[in-house]
């Protein structure tokens, strides 16, 4: 740009400064006798704004000098390449994660309830980003109420234990499959759909089932949600302090002094074991010959009816699968929080489990356990900054899709070899 | 002389006003090589697309072995053994050679789910026979030190042989093959050519063929039809299609 026309340019931005200022800062002009006089605001203002005016007119002015400087700069520093390579690979992710079981297995006896209580959601999330990365990341289609599901699976155990006093070993399979159902009979009408369309559907689903949990007040007790939800129990052991009519409790059992850390621990030992067999279920999936199906129906739909593969169906086994995990988490949800409610289930609960899985990199999981880690703790750590929370949210993503778009840990596919 | 596996008659797609196959009709004999040439844009593809399902015609009757299948959907149809190529490859590119061998034979498979997930002896012998099915067409198609490769990182030419291979996973009774000499040099040709005839010779498969190498269609074919302009045009073996006035002139205009 010539140097004529970066002045102009430079002169007008400024001036769109003050322009954009009058308004914005309820400024107000009035005529004072003969003359024309700035009300609303005080001198530290008004100075503020002719300050910013001349900055945006020196930045405009060297913009094009700095955007040249500034590609100079090195970049970020990338990961190596063969560091990520070894990270992603299927052995080495086999043994970081069987290593993070270890220590996740030693590790609760050892600190503070509060973090265990925070591991525990923390494996909430993992359970439900895997499940949802079953769909997303395996399958390709983009789900975005995937909280339905979720909210299926806490309400099947949150009724049941209410209305017919089932315990949470017994409804934990019931919840998934009642999550399962509802994934089947969504995705029977909509898996037609593609890429965008399916997103939206989905996104509906998401807010009916909120809705519908909201309003059937005769059944879900409605915006009040259900409470006083049985925890679960260790082969009919209560953690609680006093049993209930005809049980007994771990601490008079063992006869040990009741200590409520034990309930919490024994809580996050369960979500451990649930977060187990969903890594296992998902490891044997990829190399089923469905896992291949959804890989291959991912990359080329077409080539795939052409070979006498049902689109559908495959799609279906994929939405009905991942629904089953939500859950099996939902009803874990339920036993550990002990109450639900619609407003457990929001959107913002989809986009963050979603998020979870872009930001972990689609389809691995190593990098989805990574990533929920980041996502549920980091709120926490920054308790003080709580006001900002949203606002460092979108910054980390902005920052992460800019580094690394695929993801922190991308999938590498165990690849099935042909041995000569 | 072999019974007619395929026959087509009457069939019409009409692109809303546009009347893409006109009246076509097609008499495949099982175990032959049956090729369909024309001018570019002569709805070919179209009515390789009728014929597998991914259009749904707008008239006509297609019946394999005597069975009508023109409404059914591409999934079905390919069940009952015809199986496409398409012209610009459609190959599973992340997954290696083996893997798309492996994805083509998911009907053949035991795609139970718990006997995968406990990896039963069942579930390993179907995986292994898979494997060695696959292995065997890779010999055939001379793919098998690519293995291991990602499809997308093969040279254009394995690339095609690889989705015939493909295509054989499935076990059809005919294959349909979207102008699979394209971009291939002579020696490739020579190569496809050979592997055509194995396929008719030796695996007792029925194959369709688009093609504009004329050197490769009058060598190999047993019978050939010329579209034009949607509309057959003739059709009669090579030697009476390399006579025709009529086809001359399509291909070369009016003298």
């Amino acid at each position: 740009m010539s140097n004529s026309a970066s002045l102009k340019t430079a002169f007008f931005s400024a001036l769109l400064v003050l322009a954009v200022a009058y308004p914005v800062l309820g400024l107000k002009l009035t005529t004072v006798g003969i003359k024309l006089e700035v009300q609303g605001a005080s001198p530290a203002v008004l100075w503020t704004i002719c300050g910013a005016a001349v900055l945006m007119f020196v930045w405009q002015l060297l913009r094009s000098r700095l955007s040249s400087l500034w590609a100079t700069v090195p970049e970020l520093p990338k990961m190596p390449g063969t560091a990520s390579d070894f990270l992603t690979r299927p052995s080495t992710q086999r043994w970081i994660i069987l290593a993070l079981v270890m220590i996740g297995l030693v590790w609760p006896f050892m600190v503070s309830r509060g973090s265990v209580d925070i591991a525990t959601l923390i494996l909430i999330y993992i359970m439900l980003g895997l499940g949802l990365n079953i769909v997303v990341g395996l399958a390709g289609l983009l789900d975005l109420g995937y909280v339905g599901f979720y909210a299926v699976g806490a309400y099947t155990y949150a009724l049941l234990s209410h209305y017919y006093g089932l315990g949470f070993w017994v409804c934990l399979p019931l919840a998934g499959l009642m999550a399962a159902f509802f994934g089947f009979i969504l995705g029977f009408p909509v898996l037609r759909l593609r890429g965008d369309y399916l997103a939206i559907v989905t996104l509906g689903f998401g807010e009916i089932i909120r809705l519908l949990l909201r309003n059937m007040t005769w059944l879900t007790g409605g915006p009040n949600g259900v409470s006083n939800i049985d925890k679960p129990t260790l082969f009919g052991l209560s953690f609680e302090r006093k049993a209930a009519e005809g049980m007994q409790t771990f601490h008079e059992y063992f006869d040990i002094a009741y200590n409520s850390i034990n309930k919490v621990i024994f809580l996050y030992l369960v979500a451990l074991l649930l977060v187990l067999i969903t890594l296992f279920v998902i490891n044997r999936l990829l190399r089923m010959p469905i896992g291949r199906a959804w890989e291959a129906l991912r990359e080329d739909e077409i080539a795939c009816r052409a070979l006498g593969m049902n689109p559908t169906v495959i799609k279906l086994s994929a939405f009905t699968l991942g629904a089953t995990f939500a859950g099996f988490a939902g009803s874990f949800f339920a036993a550990r929080q002990g109450l639900v409610t619609p407003e457990s289930f929001t959107f913002i609960e989809s986009a963050i489990i979603l998020a979870i899985v872009v930001l972990g990199g689609m389809g691995s999981q190593l990098g989805i356990i990574l990533a929920a880690v980041v996502m549920i703790l980091l709120p926490e750590l920054m308790r003080e900054f709580s006001d900002y929370r949203m606002l460092m949210f979108g910054a980390l993503m902005v920052f992460m899709m800019i580094w690394r778009p695929q993801g922190l840990l991308p999938m590498q596919r165990p690849h099935l070899e042909l041995k000569p | 002389m072999s019974r007619p596996i395929l026959e087509v008659s009457g069939l019409d797609m009409r692109f809303g006003g546009l009347l893409a196959v006109n009246q076509v009709a097609l008499k495949v004999q099982e175990k032959q090589v049956v090729s369909m040439i024309g001018p570019n844009g002569a709805g070919k593809t179209t009515v390789f697309n009728c014929l597998t399902g991914f259009y749904q015609p707008t008239d006509g009757v297609i019946l394999l072995n005597d069975e009508p299948i023109q409404n059914l959907p591409g999934h079905k149809i390919a069940r009952k053994g015809v199986v496409r190529t398409f012209q610009n490859v459609r190959l599973f590119k992340d997954m290696t050679a083996v893997e798309n061998l492996l994805v083509a034979q998911h009907r053949h498979l035991n795609t139970n789910f718990l006997s995968g997930l406990f990896k039963t002896p069942d579930f390993r012998r179907s995986e292994q026979t898979a494997m060695e099915f696959a292995a065997h067409w890779l010999e055939q198609v001379n793919l098998t030190e690519f293995a291991n490769r990602p499809a997308g990182t093969l040279a254009y030419g394995q690339q095609r042989r690889l989705e015939i291979a493909r295509c054989m996973m499935t076990r059809p009774s005919i294959l349909m093959l979207d102008e699979p000499a394209a971009g291939l040099n002579p020696r490739e040709t020579e190569d496809l050519k050979a592997l055509i005839g194995m396929l008719r010779d030796k695996h007792n498969v029925t194959v369709l063929l688009i093609e504009h190498d004329m050197k490769l269609v009058m060598s190999i074919s047993d019978y050939i039809y010329v579209i034009n302009q949607g509309t057959p045009l003739a059709d009669g073996t090579p030697e009476q299609i390399r006579n025709n006035p009529d086809v001359i002139k399509a291909y070369l205009g009016e003298a």
